[in-house]
């Protein structure tokens, strides 16, 4: 048993943030110091959790001891517990990068961060879908602050946007739940996947209607086509560690797609059964194609590397839209990847454009680097991943993915816009490193040496990579426990509600 | 009841949408809190409309009113509250830092 560890991954971010506002007026030193060790006991606690999910088992926590389909729950199962650790992986590393000075620019980065990080992983972890909306909307307005921290004109502009567009995505999703609550009159999932597979024929259409409500909120979460545009100006407006922690932003849609779509509406939802398939794999591929042109046609590396995060989630949705267990498993595999190598590379971007004097992360030929070898080198491993070049992450992810539509009908499609999206972030990334590297004018630098904290960080979430690669059988092993877990729905009813009755009977009580 | 739970609703959603697909801030930020309005509304009528239903258990009541979507809704309307109080920062700030109270920071375009 677990006992209580699972609720600490939304307490500790809490605690610590109330921590750092009290003790606001004795200093810097005191919030970072704060702030770190809450972080490094995320991060634990986090390696917990993912070693306690590895048995298959669902440990669920049920709040103020109310039992299951009337309480809140908090489930872990093998997806939320390795996005929790993935969570609190990418968020040290950013947070690692912060305290570099950037941490400074405005007030409170230290508590929004943390607050940010309640609201993540309380989205992960949860298994109530009122609750969802609550921590999505705990995770948005830090979101908001976050963006914000620096300020400018640049980053007012972009947060209007952003936060107008999330409050309207927040009326959706209330009235997304609202349907569905007054269809099946719960909003437990375990309990609404039971609900839906024996809802009455006339309330089929109405929860069809909720279901691909949500499937739009998650979508605009998740920058899906057509809801991805204010990405990528919010994301290359945000501050340098913001933005790598929004890299994580974006996958709390992805997964709460792979949640309520495999869960409520998955394989055994009777007459309602992956509705969302049919949605999922053409936009996911359209999303890739008009990412990979945005990279193209980028001429600031920021904004280039917010597009790369829109091409990762079409790459994610579409391995998603498959729907089969190898094309799951590749996509979590690639999930991990792209996340931490997309973070990694928002951080290199800041590294190098404040080297680069006023040019900036702009690509037009600028002032040399100051630190010429290291960037280059760092920029090279980067571009490689993220491309998916052998002999990195990134190509295994892809091979993965591409394995696991060899037997699909759309492989065609499939493999042609992969193909093509990595061909065309490949001369979009060599162009820049060219632009950034070799097209130099003789001014001198003006910027100073990245810090050591800084280049730690950078250094970190790079590794990731060659270590993802390295490790890729055990990596590759466990995204595909999760994906079994995934495909059997079943088995997490009974884990929240108890032994149910078989499906079959239920179904066909439904259909009477 | 329910003609007139659904027409206030659908009346609230168009006036919200319209506002907010206008040009200003102000504008919006009015339309987006009808549009919470009338979700919040929606929300409230999603465990069915009753009139004198008990609200707690009591010996003699016959019919209870449903307390969840209760719930609900005083979350949606606390979340909605505080959105909307930072929307409004927001917009000042926005107005502040780039000169015009056009939601993309473009006057006279």
């Amino acid at each position: 048993m677990m006992g209580h560890w699972l609720i600490v991954p939304v307490l500790l971010p809490m605690v610590a943030a109330i921590l750092m506002l009290l003790t606001a007026r004795m200093g810097r030193a005191v919030e970072r110091s704060i702030s770190l060790l809450s972080m490094l006991g995320l991060v634990a606690v986090s390696t917990v959790l993912l070693n306690a999910s590895l048995s298959g088992d669902y440990q669920v926590y049920a709040l103020g001891n109310w039992v299951a389909p009337f309480g809140i729950v908090l489930v872990l199962d093998r997806l939320s517990a390795l996005m929790v650790l993935l969570t609190s992986v990418l968020a040290l590393f950013s947070l690692l990068y912060a305290c570099n000075g950037q941490d400074r620019e405005g007030r409170h980065f230290h508590v929004l961060f943390h607050m940010q990080l309640m609201g993540l992983n309380g989205a992960f972890l949860t298994g109530d879908l009122f609750n969802l909306f609550v921590f999505f909307e705990i995770l948005l307005i830090a979101s908001y602050g976050l963006l914000l921290h620096g300020g400018g004109p640049l980053r007012s502009r972009a947060g209007l946007h952003y936060v107008i567009l999330n409050l309207a995505g927040s009326a959706l999703f209330l009235i997304g739940v609202g349907t569905i609550y007054g269809m099946l009159g719960t909003l437990n999932m375990a309990d609404l996947a039971v609900k839906v597979a024996e809802a009455n024929p006339e309330q089929l259409r109405l929860i069809h209607i909720s279901a691909l409500l949500l499937m739009v909120v998650f979508g605009l979460k998740a920058a899906l086509l057509p809801l991805y545009f204010w990405l990528p100006s919010a994301y290359s407006s945000a501050s340098a560690p913001v933005a790598a922690l929004f890299a994580i932003m974006t996958k709390v849609g992805v997964y709460s797609i792979i949640r309520i779509f495999m869960l409520v509406f998955g394989i055994e939802a009777g007459v309602l059964s992956n509705l969302a398939q049919p949605w999922l794999l053409p936009l996911g591929l359209v999303t890739l194609a008009l990412g990979a042109f945005g990279v193209l046609s980028s001429r600031c590396l920021r904004k280039q590397v917010a597009y790369l995060v829109v091409v990762s989630v079409g790459t994610l949705i579409a391995g998603v839209g498959l729907l089969t267990v190898e094309s799951m498993a590749a996509s979590l595999y690639y999930l991990v990847h792209s996340t931490l190598i997309t973070g990694g590379l928002f951080l290199l971007a800041d590294l190098i454009a404040r080297q680069r004097g006023d040019v900036g992360s702009e690509l037009r030929i600028g002032p040399t680097v100051t630190q010429p070898l290291l960037l280059s080198t760092m920029f090279f491993i980067a571009a490689l991943a993220v491309v998916g070049l052998p002999p990195l992450s990134g190509f295994i992810g892809k091979l993965l993915l591409l394995q696991a539509a060899v037997q699909q009908p759309s492989v065609v499609w499939f493999w042609s816009v992969i193909l093509i999206a990595s061909f065309f972030a490949l001369i979009a990334l060599s162009r820049t490193g060219s632009a950034l590297f070799l097209k130099t004018d003789d001014t001198a630098t003006t910027g100073v040496r990245a810090g050591g904290a800084s280049l730690l960080a950078v250094t970190a979430l790079l590794l990731s990579s060659p270590l993802l690669a390295v490790y890729g059988d055990a990596v590759s092993g466990f995204t595909t426990a999760t994906a079994e877990q995934l495909m059997a729905p079943m088995q997490y009813i009974e884990g929240v509600l108890g032994p149910q009755q078989s499906p079959m009977v239920s179904r066909m009580g439904g259909e009477q | 009841m329910e003609i007139l739970i659904s027409t206030a609703i659908g009346f609230l959603v168009a006036c919200g949408i319209y506002l907010m697909l206008r040009a200003r801030t102000m504008d919006v930020v009015i339309g987006l809190t009808l549009l919470s309005y009338a979700v919040n509304l929606f929300l409230f009528a999603s465990g069915r409309l009753t009139s004198n239903a008990a609200a707690l258990i009591s010996p003699d009541a016959v019919v209870y009113a449903d307390p969840l979507p209760q719930a609900l809704v005083l979350t949606a309307i606390v979340i909605g509250f505080g959105m909307t109080a930072f929307l409004v920062v927001l917009a000042i700030r926005a107005f502040g830092d780039l000169g015009n109270d056009h939601v993309d920071g473009e006057a006279g375009k």
